[in-house]
């Protein structure tokens, strides 16, 4: 049976009505219209659809509706506010790394992510940080570059 | 217009403008002057969009912002084919230039007629068209310039003045879009009405469908499709459509059957055949093209005739070889998944009219829509395809299977787009797979270490069965039909596309006499297809890897070794430019070691040296990787540099750790766990070293580092450890063999 479930997503309050079951990754795409946080296995092996549950980076396609229940998702939508970009995400363009562009939203959560527990984190932190996410097109060491380039940036300010 | 005086006046024009000689199919124009360039190549996340406006932009005589490159389309922008073979720069660049060139041409004409003044004097610079005081610009005669017109044969193919962008490092057009995670690929689209679909694909290759209790899915909000052994769900919600596949899945029976190979003997199954059986072409290696380069000491020495030593029943390399005695080896690869990143999707709509429309992420949408008509008895006319953005496919992967899908599914839909997408499961078993392949290499030497001649037999599966492959549709539902369209043995390109099982077969050194076989095989029950570099990656991987062989044999360097073989300057300098950029020759720790590998891709494509360095200890640990490539005239340095950069990484993870797994029955490495791909915590540095060649034409850059990595870091290994692993991938447990047997 499906059930209403509430929960804070960038910021926003939101109610849907779901199965306890559903994934919260659905929820995001076809409910909320985010289409930010991508499907790639559907198994959270991946990191394609990765987002912030509570500040914790969790697989948003193994998260189900249940545990999401009442908490906060922030998507990576929802790293800056409004239309701006994420330090993170300027850094990304900058260094231009990436190339099809389906992995950079996760990686992108878990890079807003360690920057905000460590804001100018060292080389070996951020592959530590960037490891549960795949990248297929091979821009691994560009994406290294611009999280630490944001990092020093922020050390900078 | 005849279309006999199109093709005789259309022969001075870039291939594909002569192919699609009118202006409109390329170029038009708003009254906001808002450029709309169509081209029919297809962004895979490679930046050709980009590379290509810079071009345009160039040639209009317009800044980047005013460009705008809509996707590729069958009936409304030029058909030029596959977007694949590294072709999009030397194929839709030259069209492009021209399409634009005339364009610019015929807007200074109409601005020159309203001024009465000469064209030639007629300027056009930041969008601006000018003489004197009087100015206008493209949005403004956008209403009164025909573009519905042939190019002109006469005309000009590019306005000549200097190029602004080109040569620039412009950043990529679609990134700040992907970045900010906005709805830009295909799994995003939402059409009106769209409905969800999802099929369900037999348990294994060889089932067939026995028994169906479609009773089960009565009380759920879904359409059941069903078509012979194919299978699917159509719903409004895509949740309730997923969980209708799992009810699905429990109500179907199949009948199932051992179909495939030994996994554990894929050398057997590789050599068993039937085949069949290409020579390459005795003398299609391009003469040297620098008279002045050093010859090399072998070839000299060894010009006369072949040598009379017993090639079949030479010693195995690694031991001393004596002069005119021969060396041999063999090497392998395995069967690679493209391993996308998005599972394949596609979406299809039966028009009210009759027509058929399909969004897909194919490499080849012209491709596509024919073999959808041949599969469906339909003409293809009344079919229309968009090119939708994916995930990176680096190849012939489940794209054209997915569109093909939705096609089947929306069929019981008249009226409403239907939305199918893949499993990450399905992916990764049933995309085509790059095939296979195994090779022996021999030669004999003379006293000094020289080849004196050198004999490479390879033996694989084919490496196309893209849509319409051997007049077959090749799209996956089609042999489970009712009326069944059978896939036969996947075929290999002509050697004018740079072959298949024979790319890079050839080896680009100057040896007296060589002799390149290659094998394909003709019956398999294991579908394969175009995975980046097709044969390359194998063939080059065994020659450079044989090149270090004999040189250590020789007790010679191996950058020695090679340049002793090797008169293309274009190629010398590519290898000494990564091998001085690595500091090859300089002494390394212990447990580490540098190897190198070197190629011109296709023959006559970008030349690339990689010199990999390594630390072998409890694993294999690709540490650096220092590219040198030549890809002529570089449009955007940058984009090459990451083009080469994620071919090289991409080639370290199927070297290191990649293989396709399967039992007699099922394809068995379906998630990421049973197909790892590199991490980020293994994935190299990497340098890449642009060699500019700028007079001449550009090549493509997206597959030319995929066998000289391979080689580089097997050669690495050996220098870091001593021992040589020929079969890919170089897993801790084959080093761990390799040293076992090495002590025997």
């Amino acid at each position: 049976m499906t059930e209403v479930f509430e929960l804070t997503v960038n910021g926003s309050r939101v109610r849907v009505e779901t199965y306890p079951d559903t994934p919260l990754l659905h929820v995001l795409r076809a409910e909320l219209d985010l289409k930010g946080a991508r499907f790639g296995c559907g198994m959270g092996q991946c990191g394609a659809c990765f987002v912030l549950l509570d500040g914790q980076v969790v697989p948003s396609c193994d998260t189900p509706m249940w545990s999401a229940a009442g908490r906060t998702v922030v998507t990576v939508e929802g790293l800056a506010p409004g239309d701006a970009l994420h330090r993170v995400q300027r850094a990304l363009i900058e260094e231009q790394a990436v190339q099809c562009g389906y992995c950079v939203s996760g990686i992108l959560v878990s890079a807003a992510a360690l920057l905000d527990r460590d804001p100018a984190p060292g080389e070996q932190a951020v592959i530590e940080a960037l490891d549960r996410n795949l990248c297929r097109c091979g821009v691994q060491r560009r994406v290294v570059r611009a999280v630490l380039r944001a990092g020093s940036q922020e050390a900078a300010e | 217009m005849t279309t006999e005086r199109e093709a005789v006046w259309t022969a001075g024009l870039p291939r594909d403008l002569a192919a699609n000689p009118i202006l409109s199919r390329w170029v038009s124009v708003d009254a906001g002057g808002v450029i709309s360039v169509r081209v029919g190549k297809v962004e895979l996340g490679q930046g050709i969009l980009t590379a290509l406006a810079q071009i345009a932009a160039d040639e209009l005589g317009v800044g980047l912002d005013q460009v705008l490159m809509p996707p590729a389309h069958t009936l409304h922008g030029p058909d030029e084919g596959l977007t694949a073979g590294s072709m999009s720069i030397a194929q839709a660049g030259p069209a492009v230039r021209a399409a634009c060139a005339q364009v610019r041409a015929r807007f200074v004409a109409e601005a020159a007629r309203r001024w009465g003044v000469d064209a030639e004097r007629v300027t056009v610079l930041a969008g601006r068209i000018r003489h004197g005081e009087r100015v206008t610009s493209y949005g403004a005669l956008a209403g009164v310039v025909d573009l519905d017109v042939p190019a002109d044969p006469q005309g000009p193919l590019t306005h000549g003045g200097p190029p602004v962008l080109v040569g620039t490092s412009s950043p990529r057009l679609d990134l700040p879009g992907k970045v900010a995670g906005l709805p830009r690929f295909i799994h995003d689209l939402r059409l009106p009405g769209q409905l969800f679909g999802r099929v369900l694909r037999p348990p294994s290759p060889g089932a067939r469908l026995t028994d169906l209790d479609a009773a089960r899915l009565a009380d759920l909000p879904v359409e059941l499709v069903r078509d012979g052994s194919f299978l699917g769900v159509i719903g409004a919600d895509e949740a309730e459509v997923t969980r209708a596949l799992e009810t699905l899945r429990a109500a179907a029976t199949w009948e199932e059957h051992d179909t495939l190979p030994d996994e554990d003997d894929l050398r057997g199954f590789l050599r068993s055949g039937p085949h069949e059986t290409t020579e390459a072409p005795a003398t299609e290696r391009p003469p040297a093209t620098d008279r002045t380069a050093e010859r090399p000491p072998a070839t000299e020495r060894t010009a006369e005739r072949p040598p009379a030593t017993d090639l079949d029943h030479p010693p195995a390399a690694g031991q001393p070889a004596s002069a005119g005695r021969p060396l041999r080896a063999s090497y392998s690869r395995p069967f690679l998944a493209h391993a996308s990143i998005a599972p394949s999707c596609g979406v299809a709509r039966w028009n009210d009219d009759g027509t058929l429309s399909v969004w897909s992420h194919s490499q080849g949408i012209h491709g596509l829509r024919a073999a959808i008509a041949l599969a469906l008895d339909i003409d293809a006319e009344r079919i229309d395809v968009e090119h939708v953005q994916s995930a990176g496919c680096y190849g012939h992967n489940a794209a054209d299977d997915a569109a093909f899908d939705a096609v089947l599914l929306a069929r019981r839909v008249p009226g409403r787009p239907v939305h199918v997408q893949w499993s990450r499961r399905d992916e990764l078993a049933w995309s085509p797979f790059g095939p296979a392949m195994s090779a022996d290499v021999q030669a004999v030497v003379d006293e000094s270490g020289a080849v004196r001649s050198w004999r490479y037999e390879v033996w694989s599966q084919g490496h196309t069965s893209r849509p319409g492959y051997l007049g077959v549709p090749g799209l996956l539902a089609g042999a489970y039909l009712e009326r069944p369209w059978r896939y036969p043995a996947p075929a290999d390109p002509p050697v004018a596309a740079g072959a298949g099982t024979l790319r890079n077969a050839v080896p680009i050194y100057d040896f007296p006499h060589r002799r390149v076989t290659g094998h394909r095989l003709l019956e398999t029950p294991i579908r394969s297809s175009a995975i980046r570099s097709l044969g390359a990656f194998m063939n080059v991987f065994a020659i450079e890897s044989f090149m270090d062989e004999l040189a250590l044999s020789a007790g010679i360097d191996p950058l020695r070794y090679r340049l002793a073989h090797l008169r293309d300057a274009r190629g010398r300098k590519v290898l000494q430019t990564a091998a001085e950029a690595a500091g090859w020759g300089a002494p390394v720790a212990e447990g580490t070691g540098l190897g190198l590998g070197f190629a011109r891709y296709k023959d006559k494509g970008a030349y690339c040296a990689v010199v990999a360095e390594v630390e072998a200890e409890h694993e294999i640990r690709v540490r650096r990787l220092t590219i040198a490539v030549d890809v002529g005239l570089v449009v955007n340095p940058d984009g090459v540099r990451n083009q080469i950069e994620g071919g090289a990484t991409q080639a370290a993870s199927w070297t290191l750790k990649e293989r396709v797994r399967f039992d007699r029955r099922r394809i068995t490495s379906d998630d990421w766990e049973s197909y790892p791909i590199l991490r980020f915590g293994e994935s190299p540095e990497i340098s890449v070293e642009l060699v500019e060649a700028p007079g001449l034409p550009p090549v493509g850059a997206g597959e030319a580092a995929q066998g000289p990595t391979a080689a580089a870091i097997a050669n690495a290994v050996t220098a870091a450890i001593g021992v040589r692993v020929r079969d890919l991938p170089l897993t801790p447990e084959a080093v761990l063999a390799a040293i076992e047997s090495s002590d025997l």
